[in-house]
C-alpha cells in the first residue's frame, strides 16, 4: 500500500474504501467532510437570517420559514457542524499524539460516524418533506409538542441518531486514551489536545444520555401519545428544559474544550516554548468540566425556580471564569518571551484570546441572575454565545485546520489566502456580533422575524448583516485555499512547523498503521526532547515486528441505513400504520447487522515484518 | 489472536477475559458505557419522581402496586446476578461446562423476571385501565420500568446469542471477554432494578 499505488486506484475503489473503512484517520476525514458540509449549510442559513434582518419589516422570507431557519441554523451548527468537526480532529490527531495505531474500537468508530451523518441527512430531509423543525434549536415544550407537521419529528429522530454516534465516539476515545498510550506516555506527559479530548469524552459520556432521554420523552409525546409534557394529564414541560440543559450546558464545553487543546498545541509550537503551566492547564480543564455540569439552570433563570436555586447556579456559573482565566493567562505566558512566528494558524490563535475573553466576560454578566432578567432572550444573549462559539470554536477549528492540514493531507495550506481568509472573517465576525450586544441592551428580542422602523435598531442590524457577508467571503477564500492546496499546494515534510509532539514524528500523511515501531516517550513534548538532545527522532520502544490491524467492514453503513429507514417509519406511522413496515424492516436490518457482527469472528490481519521493512520511512 | 488460544489448565492465563488487549478494551469500554447508562436511568428516575403524583384522576401507585409480585421479581433478578457471578467464577477456572450451566440458569431466571413484568403490565392495563397514555404518571412509570425491561430483553438476547455461538467452541481468549462484559452488563441491570424496587415500588406503597 505505498503512496504511488494509493493514488492510482480507481474512484470506485476509493469510494468502497471509505464506505468500509475503520481506520481512525479516514473516519476522521469523513467527519471533517461531513461536518464541513453541514457547516456550509448552517452558514447559508445564517446568511438568510441576516438578510431578512438587514432592514426593518423586511419580507425576504416568511415568518414560518424564518422560524425554520433559526431552528435549523442552531441545530445544524451545534450538532452537525461544530461537534463532528471537532470529533474528526480528535479522531485523526489524538491516536497519533499518544502513539497508538488506531482507536480502541475501530468498528464502533465507523458506526459512530455513519450514525452522525445519517442523523444530519435525516434532519435536513425535512426541508423537502413538508417543512423543517421550527420550535427553536432548544425545542422547548409545549411549543415542540404543538408544532404542526413532521418538522419536530425529524428533529427528534435526527438528533437521536447523531447523538448515539457521538456517544459511541466518546467511549471509544476514553478507552483509547486510558489503554493505548505508547510506552512512557504517562498521563501527565500527554499533549494538551489529548487531555482535552479525554475530558471532552467524559462530558460526552455523561451529558448525551440526558439528551437521549429528553428526546425519547418528546418522541413518545409526539408519536405515541404519552403525557410527559401534556399539562392536561399532569405533565410538566419544565422537565424538558432541565433535561435539555443538563445535556446542553456540558455540550458547550464539549465544543470549547477541544479547541482549548488546539490552542495549547498551536501557541507553544509557534512560540518555541513549552506550554506555560501545563499541570494548571490540565487541572483547569477538569475544573471547567466539573463545574460545567453544575450550571445548567442558568439557562432557566426566568423560569421561576426560586431565588435560592437561581443564586446557587449563578455562583457556580461565575466560578467557571476562574479556571478559564487560568487558561487565558497561561496562553499569554506561553507566548511571553518566546520567538513567535505569526502565520495563519497563529493568527487565529491570537485573535481567539481577546474574542473569547469578551464572550467570557458577557458570560459572567449573564450569569448574574438578577441582571439576566434584563438580558434574557435578547440579542445580548445571541452576541454572547456567538462570541464564545464563533470566537472560540470556529477560530479554533480554523487554527487546527492550518496547523494539522499538512499532517492530514500532506500539503501545506497557502499562507496568503490563509491570512486573507483570517482578516475578512475576523473583521466580519466582530462587525456582525459586537453590535448585537447593544441591539440586545436596547431591547431587541432574539428569534423575532422582523423589527420596527426608527426604534434605534436599523443601523445596528445593517452593520451586523454587512459583517455576515464578510464572514461569508472569508469562508469562501478558505474553500478556494483548500482546492488550490489540493492541486498545487506545497508538499509537507513530516515536521513542517518544527513542532513538539508525536504526530510530527511520522510521515505526512501517516501510513495506515501510523507507527512502524512504538516510540519511547521520555517526557512532555517527546519530539522536542529528542530534538534538544540532538537525536531529532524518536527512539523505538520495540523491535520491528508484525503489526495487528483491524479489518474494514460495510456493516456500520448497513446498520445505519437500517436505523435511517426505521426513523422514517417512526415519523410517519402517526399518519398511516403502513409505515410500521418501514419501522420494523429498518430495525430488522439494524439488529440483523448487530447479530452478524456478534456471530462472525473478526480477528483482524497482520502486516508482516518483511512488508514493513520494504517500505521506506 | 486466533482460535488456537483455547484454554487448558496448563496454558491458562490468570484471567482469560482480560489476557488480551481486546479483552481489556472491552472491559474498560463497558464500564464507561455503564457510566453513560447511569445518567440515562438517573434522568428517567428524575422524570418519574417529578411526575409520580400526576395521576390526572387515574389510578395512583397505592391503587396499583402489590409487593408480592415485585418481591418475586426482585428475588429472580437478584439471584440471576448471583448465578452470573458463579458462571464467571467457573470461566476463570476454565470450566466451560459449568460456566454454560450457570449462564443457562441465569437466562432462565431472567426470562422468569421478564414473564412477571409482562404479567404485571398486562394486569395494570386490563384490570385498572392504567396505560402509557392515561396520565403523566403512567407515561413516566411505563417508560422507566419499560426501559429497564428493555435492557433485560437486550441482555437475554445477548446472553443467548453468546451461548449458542460458543456452545461447541469452548472457552478461548477471543470469547472470554464477551462473556465477562455480558456479566458486567447483567449486574448493572440488577443494580438499576434495586433502585426501581426502592424508588418506584416501596416509595409508591408508602406515600
Amino acid at each position: 500500500m505505498s503512496n504511488a499505488a494509493t493514488q492510482k486506484r480507481a474512484f470506485s475503489a476509493v469510494l468502497w474504501d471509505y464506505l468500509t473503512t475503520v481506520d481512525h484517520k479516514k473516519v476522521g476525514i469523513l467527519y471533517l467532510m461531513g461536518g464541513g458540509f453541514f457547516f456550509l449549510l448552517g452558514g447559508l442559513e445564517a446568511l438568510i437570517i441576516r438578510i431578512q434582518l438587514i432592514k426593518p419589516e423586511n419580507d425576504f422570507i416568511t415568518a414560518g420559514l424564518y422560524n425554520e431557519m433559526i431552528t435549523m441554523h442552531g441545530t445544524t451548527m451545534i450538532f452537525l457542524a461544530a461537534t463532528p468537526l471537532l470529533f474528526g480532529l480528535m479522531n485523526y490527531i489524538m491516536p497519533l499524539q499518544i502513539g497508538a495505531r488506531d482507536v480502541a474500537f475501530p468498528f464502533l468508530n465507523a458506526l459512530g460516524f455513519w450514525l452522525f451523518f445519517s442523523g444530519g441527512i435525516l434532519l435536513n430531509c425535512s426541508w423537502f418533506l413538508g417543512g423543517a423543525p421550527d420550535a427553536g434549536w432548544t425545542a422547548y415544550a409545549p411549543l415542540s409538542i404543538q408544532s404542526p407537521g413532521h418538522g419536530t419529528d425529524f428533529y427528534v429522530m435526527g438528533l437521536q441518531l447523531s447523538g448515539a454516534g457521538t456517544l459511541m465516539s466518546g467511549i471509544n476515545f476514553l478507552v483509547t486514551i486510558v489503554a493505548m498510550r505508547a510506552p512512557g506516555m504517562t498521563y501527565m506527559r500527554m499533549p494538551l489536545f489529548t487531555w482535552t479530548t479525554f475530558v471532552t469524552s467524559v462530558l460526552t459520556l455523561f451529558a448525551f444520555p440526558a439528551l437521549t432521554v429528553g428526546l425519547f420523552l418528546l418522541m413518545f409525546d409526539r408519536m405515541f401519545g404519552s403525557a410527559f409534557f401534556d399539562v392536561a394529564l399532569g405533565g410538566n414541560s419544565v422537565i424538558w428544559q432541565h433535561l435539555f440543559w443538563i445535556f446542553g450546558h456540558p455540550e458547550v464545553y464539549i465544543l470549547i474544550l477541544p479547541v482549548f487543546g488546539v490552542f495549547s498545541e498551536v501557541l507553544p509550537t509557534f512560540s518555541k516554548k513549552r506550554l506555560f503551566g501545563y499541570s494548571a492547564m490540565v487541572f483547569a480543564t477538569f475544573l471547567i468540566a466539573f463545574l460545567g455540569f453544575m450550571v445548567w439552570a442558568h439557562h432557566m433563570f426566568t423560569v421561576g425556580l426560586g431565588p435560592v436555586a437561581n443564586s446557587i447556579f449563578a455562583v457556580a456559573t461565575m466560578a467557571i471564569a476562574v479556571p478559564t482565566g487560568i487558561k487565558i493567562f497561561n496562553w499569554l505566558f506561553t507566548m511571553w518571551g518566546g520567538s513567535i512566528v505569526i502565520n495563519s494558524a497563529m493568527l487565529w490563535a491570537l485573535a481567539f484570546i481577546p474574542s473569547f475573553t469578551i464572550g467570557g466576560m458577557t458570560g459572567v454578566m449573564l450569569g448574574s441572575n438578577v441582571a439576566d432578567y434584563q438580558y434574557h432572550d435578547s440579542y445580548f444573549v445571541v452576541a454572547h454565545f456567538h462570541y464564545v462559539i464563533v470566537g472560540g470554536v470556529v477560530f479554533g477549528l480554523f487554527a487546527a485546520c492550518h496547523y494539522w492540514w499538512p499532517k492530514m493531507f500532506g500539503r501545506i495550506l497557502h499562507e496568503g489566502m490563509g491570512k486573507l481568509a483570517f482578516w475578512t472573517f475576523f473583521i466580519g465576525f466582530h462587525l456582525t456580533f459586537f453590535i448585537q450586544h447593544f441591539l440586545g441592551l436596547m431591547g431587541m428580542p432574539r428569534r423575532y422575524w422582523v423589527f420596527l422602523e426608527n426604534q434605534g435598531l436599523d443601523t445596528g442590524n445593517l452593520i451586523s448583516t454587512i459583517g455576515a457577508f464578510f464572514m461569508t467571503i472569508g469562508t469562501i477564500v478558505f474553500l478556494i485555499n483548500i482546492v488550490y492546496t489540493a492541486v498545487k499546494g506545497e508538499k509537507a515534510p513530516a515536521d513542517p512547523w518544527d513542532a513538539r509532539t508525536l504526530e510530527w514524528t511520522i510521515p505526512s500523511p501517516p501510513p495506515f498503521y501510523n507507527f512502524k515501531q512504538m516510540p519511547l516517550v521520555r517526557g512532555l513534548d517527546p519530539l522536542w526532547i529528542e530534538k534538544t538532545e540532538g537525536n531529532g527522532k524518536m527512539t523505538p520502544a520495540e523491535p520491528l515486528d508484525e503489526i495487528h490491524m483491524p479489518n474494514g467492514s460495510i456493516l456500520p453503513l448497513i446498520m445505519t441505513a437500517g436505523f435511517f429507514i426505521a426513523s422514517f417509519g417512526f415519523i410517519y406511522q402517526t399518519d398511516h400504520k403502513a409505515w410500521l413496515i418501514a419501522l420494523y424492516a429498518g430495525m430488522a436490518i439494524a439488529i440483523g447487522c448487530m447479530v452478524i457482527r456478534s456471530l462472525k469472528d473478526d480477528l483482524g490481519f497482520h502486516i508482516s515484518k518483511e512488508e514493513l521493512e520494504r517500505e521506506a520511512d | 489472536m486466533s482460535h488456537d488460544h483455547s484454554l487448558n489448565p496448563k496454558t491458562m492465563p490468570e484471567d482469560p477475559s482480560k489476557a488480551t488487549m481486546e479483552g481489556k478494551h472491552k472491559f474498560l469500554g463497558l464500564w464507561f458505557f455503564l457510566g453513560g447508562e447511569t445518567v440515562l436511568f438517573a434522568c428517567f428516575f428524575g422524570t418519574y419522581l417529578a411526575l409520580r403524583n400526576s395521576t390526572a384522576g387515574g389510578p395512583t401507585s397505592q391503587d396499583l402496586f402489590g409487593l408480592d409480585l415485585v418481591f418475586l421479581m426482585t428475588v429472580l433478578l437478584l439471584t440471576s446476578s448471583l448465578t452470573s457471578v458463579y458462571a464467571i467464577y467457573h470461566m476463570k477456572n476454565n470450566d466451560f461446562k459449568k460456566m454454560m450451566l450457570w449462564l443457562g440458569i441465569t437466562a432462565l431466571l431472567g426470562i422468569g423476571f421478564l414473564a412477571c413484568e409482562i404479567y404485571e403490565f398486562a394486569h395494570y392495563i386490563h384490570d385498572y385501565g392504567f396505560t402509557f397514555r392515561s396520565s403523566a404518571f403512567g407515561s413516566a412509570f411505563y417508560t422507566l420500568v419499560g426501559f429497564h425491561g428493555g435492557h433485560v430483553i437486550f441482555g437475554l438476547s445477548w446472553l443467548i446469542t453468546l451461548m449458542v455461538r460458543n456452545a461447541k467452541r469452548g472457552l478461548n481468549l477471543y470469547n472470554a471477554p464477551k462473556f465477562n462484559t455480558f456479566a458486567l452488563y447483567w449486574h448493572f441491570i440488577d443494580v438499576v432494578w434495586v433502585f426501581i424496587f426502592t424508588v418506584v415500588y416501596l416509595m409508591g406503597m408508602v406515600s
